[in-house]
């Protein structure tokens, strides 16, 4: 039952990722795809989350903090970048 | 009663997270967006993290998912509040229905260019 609930799981994520990604494309200005990348890095550390509890291998947890920690600086960086320059 | 909790839990994290990037995309306004994608991706995390510490059940594992947890519960309301101040001050226009803007007039006198410009 779990394996189905898992893969339901990653679906629907895989989806949110998409519908994220529309976003990041989409955005009107360069705000909009700050927002987006910041959500592509949460659903990403969320799929590596389910997948390592789903196969049982827990190394691959400190991929996700990484990837948790490389997200908050990134969005950092730019937002500080946005705040000194030209939005568009 | 462990795989029913944990699909239970895992099902309600990712129904979050797709709401989160439903209101990505579906708000009208950067600030509104930033709102729908901080809180319910925090949420859908926490929930996946949850499910995930069931499921490994071991020592190593649960320290991982919750200096994880720990940290984007941390990091991601100032990540927020960064962005919005950025595109606040970058002049970003507000949403049309937009009905109190309390820090139009404080931050007109603060705004970066007109620091640099005196």
């Amino acid at each position: 039952m779990l394996d189905i609930v898992a893969q339901i799981t990653l679906a629907i994520l895989g989806l949110a990722l998409l519908i994220a990604f529309i976003r990041m494309v989409k955005g009107p200005t360069l705000p909009d795809r700050i927002v987006a990348m910041d959500l592509l890095g949460m659903l990403v550390v969320g799929l590596i989350v389910v997948l390592a509890g789903w196969s049982g291998v827990h190394a691959t947890l400190d991929a996700a903090i990484v990837i948790a920690l490389i997200g908050f600086l990134g969005t950092v960086a730019y937002a500080t970048y946005v705040e000194r320059g030209d939005p568009q | 009663m462990t795989d029913i909790i944990t699909a239970f839990v895992w099902l309600a994290g990712a129904v979050f997270a797709l709401l989160a990037a439903v209101g990505v995309l579906r708000m009208p306004d950067v600030f509104t967006r930033m709102q729908a994608s901080t809180k319910a991706s925090t949420l859908g995390l926490g929930c996946l993290l949850v499910g995930a510490a069931l499921q490994l059940g071991d020592l190593a594992s649960f320290i991982r998912l919750a200096s994880i947890g720990a940290f984007v519960l941390l990091t991601n309301p100032v990540a927020g509040h960064v962005i919005a101040r950025a595109a606040y001050y970058a002049d970003v226009s507000l949403w049309k229905g937009t009905i109190l803007d309390e820090r139009r007039e404080h931050a007109r006198a603060a705004t970066p260019s007109n620091r640099t410009a005196e």
